[in-house]
């Protein structure tokens, strides 16, 4: 039971994260980015490069290298989503939802075949591999690489919270999401506070990216697509838009899936994870967090 | 004559087909408040708009004490000091009172000059100050209007442009919101404000325009415009 909700908890924390820069996307421009989690691959990809790169030092302080290259691959990823925004979506804004929409799709497909053109189309072994100390919570195996991981990822988290609460700049984020125009009155940069949230967001998925590959030790150009997904269901469940929300929305994703797999066994993982995007849409389309604030008139 | 705050020559604004602005020509002159008066779809909101650089004219320039802002970004012409109170106060509704008026100092870095401009607005509205940690989307109607003009006062208005801010107030509040606006402009601040209620604008303004489709068709002082036999017609609902 409780390692049930710790490996619940711990893939949780990774669909929070990828997430978030759904949501963030989707609160500020409304568009539902599905090149998202392809950036996650990204990341991914160019954690994999910089550990290459950087050889024979990664051995012995595999957790220590694995955090440069994360700050790294955050930079790498939160750039390429603000040339993404740059190139493919800023030009439409003013364009149909649909148009925008079909942008994405096909900046997803570019970003996942463009990587197999420069990386090939193998799945690749991460060069360091997170194993070893076992600690055992209340009958739950635990190792000391998931708390490192699942503390970096809260630690980003909370992060982000007191940006977008308490800076200006998140404050700035909030007032576009809510009324783009009103926020230009205010004297708002607003494509510049879209691109910020485009390079937040990206680098967040980034730096799952590189968590998943020295944690799970193999990636692939694909990758980034089901994640994408479960980020995306994530974002419906807690209220896409909603930080809180989406951050509550990867928890009980992770822990639905955790026990939706115990139940049915594990090849009914993504059925599951997809029934409950589909129910949640036709029952609770807000999620669960969603709506919850006045709307304006 | 007193120097030149806004003057407007001869703009032309078109929304695909529709021509929202012909050669409309205006002035506002330092610690003026000047009345926009016309109907629904006259082309007042077209006006502030087109100085505060949301919408871009076809022809004509736009001055800001002499200086041509007519392709300034909006955030830049902010920054000038010319703020945009827009119609239906657009109050970001889920940030707090406090917040929204944080908005409208986003431009200002320096945080004593932040900080004294907050102060300045919670005590010209002490309305605002109780209800400092609420919802701007949860304040009434007359309220929302109040946190409007504050939040233009933070950000330290040199010209302030008002769209209809007595829309939907009971006449009590109007005299209010007017006497807010008074005395933001006594402290300096010129004013163009537009109303549909030409009554309660006239009792506040110096000066006066008239616009019909998009046409300046009468100006004058206040008084002058007060006595016109057309506007008090057309505007003032008769003798
Ligand atoms: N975004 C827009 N697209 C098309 N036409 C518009 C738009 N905004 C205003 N108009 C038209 O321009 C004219 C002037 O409108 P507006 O400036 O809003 O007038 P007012 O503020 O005096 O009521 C009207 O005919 C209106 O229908
Ligand atoms: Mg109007």
């Amino acid at each position: 039971m409780s390692q049930l909700i710790w490996n619940g908890l711990f893939v949780g924390s990774f669909y929070a994260l990828v997430a978030l820069g759904y949501s963030m996307v989707y609160g500020i421009i409304k568009l539902l980015n599905f090149a998202h989690g392809d950036l996650y691959m990204l990341g991914a990809f160019s954690g994999f490069a910089m550990l290459g790169a950087m050889g024979g030092l990664v051995k012995s302080q595999s957790l220590l290298a694995l955090f440069i290259v994360l700050l790294l691959a955050m930079l790498t990823t939160g750039l390429s989503g603000v040339v993404l925004e740059r190139v493919a979506y800023r030009p439409l804004r003013r364009a149909p939802r649909l148009a925008l929409l079909i942008t994405a799709v096909g900046a997803s497909f570019a970003l996942e075949y463009g990587t197999r053109i420069v990386a090939g189309a193998n799945p690749k072994v991460y060069p360091v591999r997170l194993g070893g100390t076992t600690l055992h919570v209340f009958g739950a195996r635990i190792t000391v690489q998931q708390l490192a991981l699942v503390g970096v990822a809260v630690a980003l988290m909370v992060a982000l919270h007191l940006l977008i609460t308490r800076s200006r700049q998140g404050r700035a984020m909030r007032a576009i999401a809510l009324d783009p125009r009103a926020a230009l009155l205010m004297g708002v940069d607003v494509d510049k506070v879209i691109a910020r949230t485009f390079f937040i967001g990206s680098a967040l998925a980034g730096a799952a990216g590189v968590m998943a590959g020295g944690y799970y030790g193999k990636i692939d150009f694909l990758m980034g697509f089901i994640i994408g997904l479960k980020a995306f269901t994530a974002a419906v469940i807690g209220g896409i838009g909603n930080m809180q929300g989406t951050m509550l929305g990867g928890l009980v994703l992770g822990l639905l899936e955790s026990f939706g797999t115990h139940w049915l066994g594990g090849e009914w993982r993504d059925v599951f994870a997809f029934g409950c995007l589909i129910l949640f849409l036709t029952v609770r389309p807000t999620g669960l967090l969603g709506e919850r604030v006045t709307e304006r008139v | 004559m007193k120097t030149t705050a806004l003057e407007l020559t001869d703009l032309d604004v078109r929304y695909g087909g529709v021509q929202a602005l012909r050669g409309l020509s205006l002035t506002v002159a330092e610690g003026e408040i000047v009345a926009l008066l016309g109907n629904n779809g006259a082309g007042k909101t077209t006006t502030l708009s087109t100085v505060s650089g949301l919408v871009r004219p076809a022809g004509g320039t736009v001055r800001h004490e002499g200086q041509d802002i007519t392709r300034s970004s909006p955030p830049s012409i902010v920054e000038r000091g010319l703020i945009h109170v827009p119609e239906g106060r657009r109050i970001f509704s889920t940030l707090t009172v406090h917040e929204n008026l944080l908005m409208g100092g986003y431009p200002v870095r320096d945080q004593a000059t932040l900080r004294r401009r907050l102060d300045r607005a919670y005590e010209l509205l002490p309305r605002l100050a109780e209800r400092r940690a609420q919802q701007g989307g949860t304040l009434s109607g007359g309220e929302q209007q109040m946190l409007a003009i504050g939040r233009a006062l933070v950000a330290g208005p040199r010209l302030l442009m008002l769209d209809e801010p007595s829309m939907g107030l009971a006449p009590l509040l109007v005299t209010a919101v007017m006497d807010v606006i008074r005395d933001i402009n006594a402290e300096g601040t010129s004013v163009l404000l537009v109303e549909q209620n030409a009554k309660a604008a006239l009792k506040i303004a110096h000066r006066g325009y008239v616009i019909e489709n998009g046409e300046c068709t009468l100006d004058g002082s206040a008084a002058e415009l007060s006595a016109d036999s057309r506007v008090v017609e057309a505007y003032l609902g008769g003798v």
